[in-house]
């Protein structure tokens, strides 16, 4: 006689505790996962760094300035032209630097090749590098975003 | 003495009835053919990865996780600690064997097809362990915090950065951060010293079980013979006695390499300088590491690295559920296509390693 309703009733605790079973797995879980999600580190924004004086700045070299956390790569040409790009290679996250025998940036990980305009010339870099901005203001040499 | 034993033995073997599993372990056989010298690799990698344990716990006693401690730490253990030069040396050392010896069983186990019915969950278990033989390598190799280690790191990271979609999410959660750093290097401690040996443990229990369940495999024309033709060897002793005596050999040759070869440390990581020319990672890792290196900017829309790196994912996917579509193996039938496949691989390994390790 009363076998549906049993039924009924048996399959409102099937759903209820199996529910029940999941919300409890998530409640677990979700802290577990949040916390192995890194907090966002209150970085502070860096508009410029001093790079220091024009007239220490050998031509035809290079350097990996720091700017804020990022490695910044600023390159006195030959000609004495001030070129800046991100020193983060754009292909696995490397860090290039300046051969003065090629004339070129260069990423020691992959043999990844920019020229002076930071253009990908060689190599499995995808893309040209960021750029940033030389100001030299006297002899004082300042890095900056690309506004 | 003796008497002492069998008092022991029978005080135990009361509560435990030890009889039964002793009649059990004399009706273990290893099968003997003109293959059977691949069985060793297993045992040689067990034995290594034991070394690794005991090597591991002895360098915690001493070392710290920490940017501004990992390399001073190991320093100390190299220059100052009694014998710290030989544990750490023996510990890199033992990690590129035990690397190799895996390398060995596992490709044995598939030009052998061992990995055919009824044994795919073997198979499953010892490639998963395998890959985090890898991961134990990675992590490990960071630990000493110098400048290999630290561009070696954004390099792996990066690369996993690369897969569509999941890929950043990952990259974040290795990284502990957008960057690789200090939180990197307690993560990648974490990993090396609790996550992996955990996961890694039982994996090989259940690799272990499953040998001592179903038996040794034997090669398919072997099967076909005859049940009286077959020549088989008792497990204890016979075939244990041979494994201990090439476990003690592995020994020596690891003291010999930890003596002369010492593991160099190098220079202190500077998250502020450009990678250093002729770096590369281990030689484990090396044949898709000049892979990538020859891949083009573009092919055709794809980034270079990211069908590079899909490709290899895609074929680490294939190997590892070789047994459930190699079908035909499992029905008892040759399969020379894997044998084609196997060789494939390892002559392709074999060729951009060694293009890495000179060009």
């Amino acid at each position: 006689m009363n076998e549906p309703f049993q039924e009924s009733k048996r399959d409102f605790l099937k759903y209820f505790l199996g529910g029940s079973f999941f919300a409890w797995v998530a409640s677990v879980l979700y802290p577990v996962l949040a916390y192995m999600k890194p907090p966002k580190q209150g970085e502070v924004e860096v508009s410029s760094v001093k790079v220091g004086k024009l007239s220490e700045i050998e031509k035809d070299s290079g350097r990996i300035v720091k700017f804020g956390t990022k490695p910044v790569i600023l390159v006195r040409s030959a000609d004495g032209e001030l070129h800046t790009f991100s020193a983060t290679c754009t292909h696995l996250d490397c860090t290039v630097q300046y051969r003065k025998d090629l004339g070129v940036i260069w990423c020691a990980c992959h043999n990844g090749k920019y020229d002076l305009n930071g253009r990908n010339i060689s190599g499995p870099p995808p893309r040209p590098l960021d750029e940033y901005r030389a100001i030299v203001q006297g002899d004082e040499v300042l890095v900056s975003k690309k506004t | 003495m003796k008497q002492l034993w069998t008092k022991i033995y029978a005080w135990v073997d009361e509560r435990l009835e030890l009889k039964n599993l002793v009649e059990y372990m004399g009706k273990k056989y290893v099968p003997v053919h003109r293959h059977s010298v691949w069985y060793y690799f297993g045992g040689v990698s067990l034995f290594l990865f034991l070394i690794q344990v005991v090597t591991g716990i002895l360098l915690l006693l001493y070392y710290k996780s920490g940017e501004e401690l990992a390399f001073e730490s190991i320093q100390y253990i190299m220059s100052k600690v009694q014998f710290g030069w030989l544990v750490r040396s023996i510990h890199s050392w033992a990690a590129n064997l035990f690397i190799l010896a895996a390398m060995i069983h596992m490709f044995s186990v598939l030009f052998e097809k061992a990995y055919r019915k009824p044994r795919e969950m073997t198979w499953l278990t010892g490639m998963l362990m395998f890959f985090l033989a890898l991961g134990f390598g990675f992590s490990g190799y960071l630990l000493p915090w110098n400048e290999l280690a630290f561009f070696a790191t954004k390099v792996g990271t990066d690369i996993a950065g690369v897969v569509p979609v999941i890929g950043k999410p990952i990259m974040a959660f290795l990284r502990a951060g957008e960057e690789v750093s200090g939180a990197t290097l307690s993560r990648f401690f974490g990993f090396h010293i609790a996550v992996f040996p955990g996961i890694f443990t039982i994996l090989l229990g259940i690799h272990l079980v499953l040998i001592q369940r179903q038996g040794i495999s034997e090669p398919l024309e072997a099967e076909n013979h005859v049940a009286s033709s077959r020549k088989t060897m008792p497990f204890f002793p016979n075939f244990l006695l041979r494994d201990l005596l090439l476990w003690l050999l592995v020994l020596n040759l690891l003291a010999i390499l930890a003596v002369f070869f010492p593991w160099e440390l190098g220079k202190k990581a500077d998250p502020f300088a450009p990678a250093p020319a002729g770096i590369k990672p281990e030689w484990y890792f090396l044949f898709m590491f000049q892979t990538l290196k020859y891949l083009p900017a573009k092919v055709v829309i794809i980034d270079g690295e990211v069908l590079g790196i899909l490709t290899f994912g895609l074929a680490g996917l294939l190997w590892l559920l070789i047994p459930f579509w190699d079908r035909k193996s499992s029905q008892g039938e040759r399969n020379r296509f894997i044998n084609y496949i196997g060789l494939f691989v390892v002559f392709y390994i074999i060729l951009f390693t060694t293009l890495g390790w000179f060009l």
